[in-house]
């Protein structure tokens, strides 16, 4: 039993073929990074894993079941966490409250229990705010857990849509372009923060990412996309020199 | 910690010392007032409780329906029907029969009004699987859509409403104690609702609903909740407005009745539950001042004849510079605290 298992996804938009029998599986503890040019459809690979897209054809198999057109929902519940490329804060709630929500899934107490207080709604409202408050301190959140989170520095929303994921206690978190606008600092940063967390929570990690730099330095496994169609797989040295990804980059030599 | 445990306590025998101000003001009201303004007390507490519920539906969980004239309909029909007596139902009932089940129920007041508000939830919870279906201006037009079958089918099935001729002679039962009684109720249960997990969950969704469902939120369930829960209280309010004006039909439950409770809550601070309340106060009284701009004035050398429906332009006029000064509302998103309360005390303290 394989731990993640991607096998012959496709995704159709009427004519336009998005993403073209890919597969991939991936180990607990991988990471794994997902490139290729603008369009190439790594977002739409993400979007069928996390149940917002019904692939066309192909099956997705997590921890032994099979999870092809499951609803979000029960597909994070299973352990897959995603961030998002444009970000998706709950801005309006406090930077706790984003974190909290990430707790509300395993919430056992019923709506009545929570309008009157009652004691396990209680100790679960209690607990949720305490290891939502420890998260925060882990990823250095903690001095603005009561600020709105639409009024946080870029860099600071990115790596709370990371603590979110975590707080749903994934097995397999998959990060969307978690450096797109930030400087080289910034990026290290992110590097360094990435491997602590795996490190710390034991996750298999899918990245998609532009910055070529940053892949190369942080991921075992690259799987190359080009216009939906997988190009190449391999080390990040392989596909350095691979002249099909330098095409699909940099397009075509000149006179060939 | 042993600080914020004293404080807490405070806040909340504040809360309750508040309650009890509330009451004890009732009862001289009761005494002293004449029935035009307890009258007029009584349908604020009835909006109150509109507001409050169609606020937890639109305003926190961002799903903006326009149906509560439905649910409305459903408990005020139900409570009638329960609380008048098998004689009454028979002569009432001229066209059409009544059909068997209703023609022999008779139950006080308490136990109809709670089976009004169970029906309308029944109904909610079965309108939320179609309705919800579909998200933003085409949930508006669906839950619309319903609310007017709710109308035409209470027109038309005589042998349960009565039709065209609705229910009179219901007893005057709805007074300040039960109407404030169950306002308050409402207001408890939404504001307790709206500041757990289940209420987090809810603006979770209307701040972002592909990254709530991302983060393990059964995003159907929670909507539904909110609906069912809103269906409820705006059943009781039925109830209540049924009890109170004594005659049901169905023209009552128009689409104004919703247009009414939308103003309300986009004055008060869509998400808010204390603009709703200030809101739906305000309203209902500025209906019954703003009379006067309907009566025949003379302004200087002018005379002027009275329109009838002038209010209705004031209301107008309201609404759009509520729109361009505060487009927030009175509230915004704020809500009252004590803590808030104090540390207002406190500046005006210092000031003076």
């Amino acid at each position: 039993m394989s731990f993640f298992k991607v096998e012959h996804l496709t995704m159709k938009f009427g004519g336009l073929m998005a993403v073209s029998d890919l597969s991939l599986t991936a180990k607990e503890g991988d990471l794994i990074g997902l490139i290729g040019p603008n369009g190439a459809g790594k977002t739409t690979v993400f979007n069928m894993i996390t149940g917002r897209l019904l692939p066309t054809e192909g099956k997705i198999y997590f921890r032994g079941k099979d999870i092809t057109g499951t609803q979000s929902h029960i597909i994070n519940a299973g352990g897959i966490a995603r961030t998002f490329q444009n970000i998706r804060l709950f801005n309006d709630l406090t930077v706790l409250e984003n974190v909290m929500i990430g707790y509300h899934g395993r919430l056992r107490s019923s709506f009545w229990e929570a309008i009157f207080r009652l004691p396990r709604y209680k100790s679960e409202e209690k607990k949720m705010r305490s290891m939502a408050g420890e998260l925060l301190a882990e990823v250095q959140l903690d001095n603005v857990a009561d600020e709105k989170a639409g009024t946080l520095a870029y860099g600071q929303q990115r790596k709370l849509e990371i603590a979110r994921a975590l707080a749903t206690n994934p097995r397999l978190l998959l990060l969307d372009e978690p450096v797109a606008g930030m400087n080289p600092r910034e990026t290290g940063d992110m590097m360094d923060f990435i491997n602590s967390i795996r490190e710390a929570y034991g996750l298999a990690i899918i990245l998609i990412e532009h910055d070529m730099r940053f892949v190369m330095g942080l991921c075992e496994h690259l799987i190359v996309l080009d216009h939906g169609v997988t190009i190449a797989t391999g080390l990040p040295v392989e596909i350095q020199n691979n002249p099909q990804v330098i095409e699909a980059y940099l397009g075509e030599p000149e006179g060939a | 910690m042993s600080e914020r445990h004293r404080r807490e306590w405070i806040y909340k025998l504040c809360t309750y010392g508040a309650i009890v101000g509330l009451f004890a003001f009732f009862l001289q009201v009761q005494n002293q007032a004449d029935e035009y303004q307890i009258r007029i007390l009584n349908v604020s507490a009835v909006f109150v409780t509109l507001a409050v519920s169609y606020n937890l539906i639109n305003g926190v969980a961002g799903q903006f329906s326009l149906g509560p004239n439905a649910f409305m309909a459903v408990g005020a029909y139900t409570t009638a029907l329960l609380t008048l007596s098998p004689a009454e139902k028979e002569l009432s009932f001229i066209i059409e029969p009544i059909i068997w089940p209703l023609s022999v129920l008779h139950l006080p007041f308490l136990p109809s009004l709670l089976i009004g508000g169970a029906f309308a939830a029944l109904l909610g919870f079965i309108m939320a699987f179609p309705v919800f279906r579909v998200r933003g201006d085409y949930l508006a037009i669906v839950t619309l859509g319903f609310g007017e079958v709710i109308r035409v089918v209470a027109n038309n099935v005589q042998s349960i409403t009565n039709g065209p001729l609705g229910l009179k002679g219901l007893s005057e039962y709805t007074n300040l104690w039960w109407s404030w009684g169950v306002a308050v109720f409402t207001v408890f249960c939404v504001t307790r609702l709206v500041k757990s997990s289940f209420g987090r969950a809810m603006q979770a969704i209307r701040e972002d609903e592909v990254a709530a469902a991302a983060m393990g939120i059964n995003v159907f369930r929670h909507k539904m909740l909110a609906f069912v829960v809103h269906a409820f209280f705006a059943g009781m309010a039925g109830g209540l407005m049924a009890h109170l004006i004594t005659t049901i039909s169905p023209t009552l439950f128009s689409f104004f009745l919703t247009f009414n409770l939308l103003v309300i809550i986009v004055i008060g601070g869509l998400g808010s539950m204390t603009g709703s309340i200030i809101a739906a106060i305000i309203i209902t009284h500025a209906g019954e001042w703003l009379r006067a701009v309907e009566e025949p004035m003379a302004i200087g050398p002018f005379n002027i004849p009275g329109i009838p429906g002038m209010r209705m332009v004031v209301f107008s006029i309201m609404l759009i510079l509520v729109m361009i000064f505060a487009r927030q509302g009175l509230m915004g998103r704020r809500e009252f605290s004590w803590k808030w309360f104090c540390g207002f005390l406190k500046i005006g303290k210092r000031r003076g």
